[in-house]
């Protein structure tokens, strides 16, 4: 969309402005996200409910992730609970640590190590705690640990061009395998139980209302800088490559371009975002636990990005908070019968919306809004045109 | 079911009052204000309670008896007259087999709804999650699975044996008895398993020993949840060949491992088991004919000759159909209302704290034979029993402990 002159204007600001907000739609769409997630939740529900708001903003992120890496790099994965699960466990073992402190594990044999390794007759804090004990290093490992994964991983499959469907199984026996190394280590990490029993951030009461509040707006926010940071790498030439490349791979490949780079650098960035929405995970519902990275969570993950519409940031938001609300409501509702009417909603989602609440926006809403704010005379021919023009955009 | 009225007595004797008697206390003498006096969902004539147990997912199997049986307690004592005159209406949320869900519909009932207690859980991991809440919000959580010990919360009654109560007596009884000198312990590997094998061997290295010093482990090994190929432990174990084999195998593992030790050739005959973990419910699945002649250590049985079992097998088959079966966490979550009544009427109040200080000394003629609540740790004092499987998938119980036994939920050099 930018022309030539736009980046030879000097005015930075008003460059990244364009990248970010390449119309006055996703400008507009991107406000409403914001006064949504900022005024409106926070007005309107319950602390106990926007506590679960918050709870499902935080699959958000990985649905964030997977547009990127599955919408926009056609590179789907079926385990990014993994990411979810390393941001998540790293919060965990930095809050659990602080939670043993030698007075409140007094009656345990070794007092000041977490409750889980004096049952499974751990005597000492392994090695690879030690980095827990430093917010600043727990921080930045909840970054580098998924990267490092994602990248060990991507890097080789990638450069051996295992692609499509190979690579989602792959991935999954991936996030199939992490479960079984945690619930199998249980003297280190907490087993099938996970690591419980989480109070405080240095010092500040996690569980309190107050803070549960104070977390569901660092969330939010965070939540929207990733999505202004995925909006400008994909204005970038690399998210153009991105999208080249998922739609005819041979011939970007013969442009030149090394095309197992940018697949890794997109996989390990869903896969830090993943990360981040596992660690705000962890201090949300005050534990971890190896069934939140399992292969169904992960699969979920991906359902959530699939109603919201794959190729859409702002559709994977909303589609995270409603297939987890719908979750929630059925469940509370039919406690018994709630599996069916859940099954029910997404067999009718595949049958009737395959681009997800996206694509019901793009193909209905949106049209019908045009078509009421215009005047009736309109030639609807040069309507397709430009809707053609901004379906390229996001 | 009777709660024995004790408490009353005491009154009597103390105070010299005799104005009331469990039975015909009417909401008009407890005002809704008094006995509530922290917010709870207690109007002048119900009381809300939640249930919170998976009813789909892979433990629903497991769940569904406690769910029945506290259903069946809580409409009893509705007819009854409910909880100081006050029906009890149920809120009833899915756990549905996963802990995170267990956390959010915990914080539902009690934030949400003001439930006046809790009936639920069934795995320990799902009460992990929910210790927290339970604890920061001031609910209380009934608890009915045995388990491994080592927690005492104020806010959860434990009305399962915790470890040392399910094992200690029960390989006493199999040292005598069977005449059991070497042991293999084998268990499913999470830390309940892996908590009662560390109670096993610490009892027989350390107090079988001493008796006779031939008594030894001569193996322990954990399989993963939901593992199913146990060939090359049935081998071990045959070449090995001890006196017992201690178990703890649960889920869906339990079907593989007897059949996989019948068709072995691995039977009662000559290698005999105590398991921990195997109820009625299980051998629903398992069948009777391949765990015929292992034996149990549990504290309930549904064969169980007793009055008060007999009414409570009758009335649960009435309520729940003829096929249904009793195992011994069924009939512990049948206990939990029954004891939240008895404690909310000895303390005259439904506020937590006050149940909390009312529940020592609550005593019960419970399906399993007479229960006591421990004076400072919230589980329950019951009898020990050994039951053998039969091939119609019930047991015959061949011992029961001559004392009650004291749940000892950290116990001191077994830790």
């Amino acid at each position: 969309m930018n022309s030539l002159k736009d980046y030879t204007d000097p005015s930075f600001s008003k460059l990244l402005y364009q990248r970010l907000f390449a119309n006055k739609e996703a400008l507009v769409g991107f406000l409403i996200l914001t006064a949504l997630l900022l005024l409106v939740l926070p007005l309107f529900l319950s602390p106990f409910r926007l506590g679960l708001a918050g709870r499902y903003l935080c699959y958000a992120f990985v649905a964030v992730g997977l547009v990127m890496c599955w919408g926009k790099a056609g590179i789907l994965s079926l385990g990014q609970g993994m990411f979810f699960g390393a941001g998540g466990y790293c919060m965990a073992m930095f809050l659990k640590l602080e939670a043993s402190d030698p007075e409140s594990t007094a009656i345990q044999t070794t007092p000041g190590i977490p409750d889980f390794m004096d049952w499974n007759q751990v005597t000492e804090l392994p090695w690879f705690w030690m980095p827990f004990k430093s917010f600043p290093l727990t921080v930045l490992l909840i970054l580098v640990v998924p990267l490092v994964l994602a990248f060990v991983m991507s890097f080789f499959y990638f450069k051996g061009r295992v692609t499509g469907v190979v690579f989602a199984i792959l991935t999954q026996s991936m996030v199939a395998c992490l479960w079984y190394f945690i619930v199998g280590n249980q003297g280190y990490f907490g087993g099938i139980n996970g690591i419980t029993d989480l109070k405080t951030l240095n010092g500040w009461d996690i569980r309190e209302d107050s803070s549960q509040r104070i977390l569901y707006f660092i969330c939010s926010l965070l939540l929207l800088a990733c999505i202004l940071l995925s909006r400008y790498i994909l204005s970038s030439r690399l998210g153009r490559v991105l999208v080249a490349q998922r739609d005819m791979e041979n011939r970007v490949r013969f442009s030149g371009y090394n095309i197992t780079s940018f697949k890794v650098f997109v996989f390990c960035f869903a896969a830090v975002i993943s990360s981040i929405g596992g660690a705000l995970f962890t201090l949300q519902v005050g534990f971890m636990s190896p069934n939140l990275i399992g292969v169904v969570p992960s699969i979920d993950m991906v359902i959530f990005t699939a109603v919201g519409g794959r190729e859409s940031l702002l559709g994977a938001v909303y589609g995270a908070l409603a297939v987890s609300y719908a979750k929630t409501i059925f469940s509370e509702a039919y406690p018994n019968l709630w599996m069916f009417f859940y099954g029910g909603v997404f067999i009718a989602i595949v049958l009737f919306l395959p681009k997800g609440l996206a694509g019901l926006y793009q193909d209905n809403i949106k049209v019908w809004v045009k078509n009421w704010m215009r005047k009736p005379e309109t030639d609807p021919e040069s309507l397709k045109i430009k809707e053609s023009e901004v379906n390229n955009v996001e | 079911m009777k709660i024995i009225k004790t408490t009353k007595k005491q009154l009597l004797a103390l105070c010299g009052m005799a104005t009331f008697a469990f039975g015909s206390l009417s909401a008009a003498e407890y005002p809704t204000a008094e006995v509530n006096t922290t917010g709870l969902a207690v109007t002048d004539d119900t009381v809300t309670v939640g249930q919170l147990h998976s009813i789909t997912g892979t433990m629903a199997i497991s769940e569904t008896g406690s769910v029945e049986a506290e259903r069946l307690a809580i409409k009893q004592i509705n007819e009854m007259g409910g909880v100081l005159g006050r029906q009890i209406e149920i809120i009833q949320e899915d756990g549905a087999s996963d802990w995170p869900t267990f956390a959010e519909k915990a914080r539902k009932l009690i934030i949400n709804d003001k439930v006046a207690a809790v009936f639920g859980c069934w795995t320990s991991a799902s009460r992990k999650a929910v210790l927290p809440i339970f604890e920061r919000h001031n609910n209380m959580l009934y608890y009915p699975t045995f388990y491994e010990g080592l927690e005492a919360s104020k806010n959860v009654v434990y009305t399962g044996q915790e470890a040392t109560q399910q094992i200690i007596w029960g390989l006493d009884w199999a040292y005598e008895e069977l005449g059991a000198r070497t042991f293999y312990l084998i268990g499913s590997d999470y830390i309940w398993p892996r908590t009662s094998m560390k109670i096993a061997r610490t009892h027989i290295e350390q107090v079988l020993k001493k008796k006779d010093p031939s008594c030894e482990v001569v193996g322990e090994e954990y399989y993963a949840l939901g593992h199913t190929n146990f060939r090359s432990l049935i081998n071990k174990v045959r070449l090995r060949k001890p006196d017992l084999m201690f178990t703890a195998v649960v889920g869906g593992s339990n079907v593989a491992w007897y059949r996989q030790l019948r068709s072995a050739g691995v039977t009662a005959k000559n290698y005999p088991m105590l398991t921990i973990s195997t109820t009625e419910d299980e051998l629903l699945g398992i069948g009777g004919e391949n765990a015929e002649g292992f034996y149990a250590s549990m504290k309930y049985f549904q064969s169980l000759d007793n009055p008060e079992n007999e009414a409570f097998v009758k009335e649960f088959k009435e309520m729940w159909g003829e096929d249904s079966v009793i195992g011994d966490v069924t009939q512990a979550a049948y206990l939990g209302p029954w004891i939240w009544k008895a404690a909310v009427e000895k303390a005259g109040s439904f506020d937590i704290d006050k149940i909390h200080l009312a529940h020592p000394g609550i005593e019960l003629d419970a399906p399993e034979g007479y229960v006591r609540v421990h004076d400072t740790n919230q589980h329950l004092w019951s009898k020990a029993k050994i039951g053998r499987i039969l091939k119609n998938g019930q047991f015959e119980v061949v011992a029961v402990s001559d004392e009650l036994i004291e749940p000892d939920p950290f116990p001191e050099g077994y830790q």
